[in-house]
């Protein structure tokens, strides 16, 4: 009833490009920003925070960078899990090696090791397409787990073998370590997160957006349109290998606080993956709804002992398996395009209600 | 027609005077493996004209298309573009020298609207960096707008300003044509490479894209290059005519000319060779 | 210098002066080489006749393994196990092409695939869920399969033949027989080739494609039963498997998607390759463990060389 775009005239094509031509979308939007800055951090609890809000960030920050290069480019990736890993260690390198570098800058500057890997696994790309990208990609996913544990460089020759996070102030505020605030990570995951959504957005709409797109659709006409696969799909591996690789050092900087290779196996390629299938291929808002789905739907089967039903954790986690298997062969059969798709059909019925015709 | 198209047809000049010659195929040779597309065909396209490339089903008619737009690469012979010879170049680089095509079978970018196809086609207009795209307000966003408004024109001259907004993939097949000649001409090109424009539509659609054909041939001054079945329409569009059968030219010349010339009536009608 | 002679001159030096271990390295290759071929053998069986690329390919392997030790842990006897296990595997064919296949119809080869990855979880999920998820032992001796093994003394050496790998290479060899006589001589198979050539041609002959499509995938699931059951002999079976599975997809790189020539000789490539890159390579100069990664690495850099594979044919783009 409220939602509706009746007298809002756009009077220049800057107003008619804009991310939210609806009003009621952007009042929306900064909503959001409103209660994700201001209401979480004041009334959020201690857990809600650690385990739900800022893994879910980090995740769906990596499905904005996956979405980038399967959802924008058409350019199917199953090396997610190594990106990120790359991040990661670069990370963990840097800081070790440069000590008063604000960890912020570093965490940022780990995305740069991380898309030049991405250059390099994605070159084949300019020769193959399709299901040879899957084995490519995985060759990466593979190789990097493999350095990871094999070279005891990245991980400074500890015995464990895992990476450790390192306390660190920046601002005034401990943000990483053990004796950081859990509110002062959040914001600061939640800043970069909402400002590396916000550059995706742009660089979408824009000319290099369209130039991933161009190459999804028909790289063929692309190319025969003055596009270069070669600055496009390196362009797109490059962007989407930066994103993975912020999410996962963020990811061990202020969520897992230490990192074996484990959690940067093939496994999460295929999470992240599902993610951005789920929620919508070549959306933002998809990276988003995909990754709480994903991530959300086993933290809840898990807790189904505290509403009294009995299932064992192992149980489940299969159950958890099944449904998320189910609901992937579901929307690609019914709705490819994902829960953003979805959210569009419903936002589209709203404009026209309660007259459909 | 209408007040905006001074803009496009000045961007489309290349200092070639009409009448002179704009492309130049020499004696060219195509084959896949033993498969042989095109032999020693040679002919000229000048500045201006509407040339049409005629022939029966297989006789190598897009291949040429394909040829002069360096998707495929010839064996034999030569092309000189604009006064320059090049025997081998990659599409992108054909591309930004000014030629641009549609194509037979619709190529459009199916997940994107109708106006973001036509943008597309201004891709090679569009030189603001990385950086300024990330910050995007500001100069991205001008130049975004300035090229906005070209195709906006294109848009107005075509009639299709009411499926602006439209995915592509949901239009039916006659508008999908007009779509892909207007992402055609936002490039801007001096030689516009027609593949079918006409195939599957209904004589009003048809009577519709010849407008636009003779429209974009006279007001912009767009040279173009056609292939089409319907040889009314050929007859009637085209300056001159080429007619190739199993990849070798077996006429060229004014329309009259070829209709009456007896190995291209033998070739449409079946006389063994 | 160091490296130089560690790359070019040490592995051979070994090779010549221990040929018992070069010989034994070999004889692990090609095993690991003839499971590789079989599990590429039902990828390229599935795509020849439906264009699907069934990432579940790995994991039906798995799952038939899995079904068959957990019936058999039920009480059910061995035989009786294998049979229901091949009826689960029918079931599975055609349930997939009942509720998936027929549903996708017309959509981009890369959803097709996707789907598959979907499903690829819902099997491990279910086989989890149904008969547990810790590793289980293969019941070979119940099903009459050779278990021990044989010495031959060679070069001043021994080497060991696991009896269950031989009967492993002769079960591998009967099955892409039985698979050759089935697609050339018998009316099925010709229909099967008639629409891995043209799916519209063939519908228009009169082969139902629904028909056919549960009968490739019952066939990729009887090779990926016996896959599971030579596999999972050597090993346990537990969904671990599946990483040693997706290699597979190298052996389809090198060999083709659709050549079935070329998932044997793709397959016995890679199986001894990497052994002896392993073994010669990997170990004195990177510290061991590239087994993971070799195949995929070498399919990589073959697919900058070669984009078609060994067996396919340079394909002309059309536009």
């Amino acid at each position: 009833m409220f939602y509706r775009e009746a007298g809002q005239f756009k009077t220049s094509y800057a107003a008619d490009s804009a991310k939210f031509p609806i009003r009621q979308d952007l009042v929306a939007i900064w909503i959001y920003l409103a209660i994700g800055f201001l209401v979480i951090p004041v009334f959020g609890d201690k857990y809600f925070i650690e385990v739900i809000m800022i893994p879910f960030l980090v995740l769906a920050l990596a499905a904005i960078g996956l979405n980038i290069l399967v959802g924008y480019t058409g350019q199917i990736s199953l090396g997610t899990g190594g990106f990120m890993g790359v991040g990661a260690y670069s990370c963990y390198k840097m800081a070790t090696y440069f000590p008063d570098m604000n960890i912020i800058v570093l965490i940022l500057l780990s995305g740069f090791f991380a898309a030049i890997v991405g250059v390099i696994f994605g070159l084949p790309s300019l020769r193959i397409k399709g299901f040879y990208l899957v084995v490519t990609t995985l060759a990466a996913q593979f190789f990097l787990e493999w350095a990871f544990i094999r070279i005891p460089w990245l991980y400074n020759y500890n015995d464990t073998g895992a990476i450790n996070e390192i306390t660190r102030e920046s601002f005034g505020y401990i943000i990483t370590g053990a004796q950081s605030d859990y509110t002062v990570k959040y914001l600061v995951v939640l800043s970069i997160v909402v400002g590396m959504t916000w550059i995706a957005s742009n660089l979408i709409s824009g000319r290099i957006g369209r130039s991933w797109m161009m190459i999804r659709d028909m790289d063929i006409a692309a190319e025969l349109m003055g596009v270069r696969p070669l600055y496009a799909k390196l362009s797109a591996f490059a962007v989407s290998s930066f994103y993975c690789g912020v999410a996962g050092s963020m990811m061990v900087f202020f969520w897992q606080g230490s990192a074996e290779v484990e959690i940067f196996d093939y496994n999460r390629s295929f999470q992240i993956l599902f993610m951005v299938i789920l929620g919508g291929l070549g959306s933002l808002l998809g990276s988003f709804l995909g990754a709480a789905i994903i991530f959300i739907l086993p933290i809840i089967i898990r807790a189904a002992p505290d509403y009294g039903i009995p299932i064992q954790a192992a149980t489940a986690d299969h159950i958890s398996l099944i449904i998320i298997g189910v609901l992937i062969v579901v929307f690609l059969i019914l709705e490819p395009l994902g829960l953003a798709r979805l959210w569009g059909i419903i936002k589209q019925k709203l404009r026209v209600w309660p007259f459909p015709y | 027609m209408n007040v905006h198209d001074t803009v496009l047809s000045a961007a489309m000049d290349d200092g070639i005077a009409p009448g002179e010659e704009l492309l130049h195929v020499d004696n060219i040779s195509l084959s896949f493996g033993g498969v042989k597309a095109i032999t020693d065909v040679s002919f000229d396209i000048l500045k201006g004209e509407i040339r049409a490339i005629i022939g029966p089903n297989g006789a190598g008619k897009t291949s040429m298309l394909n040829v002069i737009n360096g998707f495929y690469h010839p064996q034999e012979g030569t092309i000189t573009y604009r006064g320059e010879e090049r025997r081998r170049m990659r599409p992108y680089q054909a591309a930004s020298s000014g030629i641009s095509r549609t194509f037979q079978n619709v190529a459009l970018f199916k997940g994107m609207s109708t106006l973001d196809n036509i943008m597309a086609g201004r891709t090679l207009k569009m030189h603001k960096n990385f950086f300024w795209q990330m910050w995007r307000h500001g100069p991205a966003l001008a130049e975004e707008i300035e090229h906005r408004k070209v195709v906006e024109e294109i848009i107005d001259f075509l009639e299709i300003e009411a499926i602006r907004k439209a995915p592509v993939g949901t239009l039916p097949y006659g508008l999908q044509k007009r779509v892909e000649l207007g992402r055609a001409l936002a490039a801007e090109p001096s030689l516009l490479l027609l593949d079918e424009p006409m195939a599957g539509m209904n004589l009003e659609e048809k009577e519709d894209m010849s407008r636009f054909i003779i429209d974009v041939n006279q007001q912009y001054g767009t040279t173009i290059a056609l292939i089409e079945h319907d040889m009314g329409v050929v007859m009637d569009l085209a300056d001159r005519v080429m007619v190739l059968d199993y990849g070798k030219k077996i006429g060229d010349g004014l329309p009259e000319e070829v209709q009456k010339n007896q190995d291209v009536i033998d070739a449409y009608l079946g006389v063994s060779h | 210098m160091e490296l130089f002679n560690q790359i070019f001159v040490d592995p051979f030096v070994t090779m010549y002066e221990l040929p018992d271990l070069l010989l034994q390295t070999l004889w692990e290759g090609f095993v690991s080489g003839t499971l590789y071929s079989l599990i590429a053998l039902g990828f390229v069986l599935i795509f020849k006749a439906s264009s699907v690329f069934n990432f579940a390919q790995g994991i039906m392997v798995v799952f038939a393994a899995l079904t068959l030790v957990g019936l058999h842990e039920l009480g059910v006897p061995a035989y009786l196990a294998l049979l229901l296990t091949l009826g689960v595997m029918y079931l599975l064919a055609f349930s997939v092409e009942r509720l998936v296949l027929r549903h996708m119809v017309n959509q981009p080869d890369i959803i097709l695939f996707m789907t598959t990855i979907g499903l690829t979880f819902i099997l491990i999920g279910a086989g989890e869920l149904v008969f547990g998820g810790e590793p289980k032992a293969m019941i070979t001796e119940e099903l009459g399969l050779p278990t021990g093994s044989s010495d031959w003394d060679v070069f001043g050496g021994i080497v060991i033949f696991q009896h269950i790998d031989i009967a492993a290479a002769v079960i591998a060899f009967l099955l892409i027989l039985g698979l050759a006589i089935f697609f050339n001589k018998t009316r099925i198979g010709r229909a099967l080739r008639a629409v891995a050539d043209d799916h519209q041609a063939a519908l228009s002959v009169g082969i139902s494609l629904n028909q056919i499509w549960v009968i490739v995938w019952f066939a990729a699931g009887i090779v990926a039963l016996a896959t599971g059951i030579m596999w999972a002999a050597k090993s346990d079976v537990s969904f671990a498997l599946q990483v040693v599975a997706l290699k597979a997809l190298p052996v389809l790189v090198l060999g083709g998607f659709t050549s079935i020539p070329g998932a044997i000789v793709g397959g016995l490539i890679i199986g001894f390759s990497e052994k002896l890159f392993d073994l010669y390579w990997g170990v004195p100069i990177l510290g061991g463990g590239t087994e993971s990664w070799f195949a995929f690495i070498v399919a990589l850099l073959f697919l900058l060389y070669r984009p078609e594979g060994l067996f396919g044919e340079k394909h002309i783009e059309r536009i």
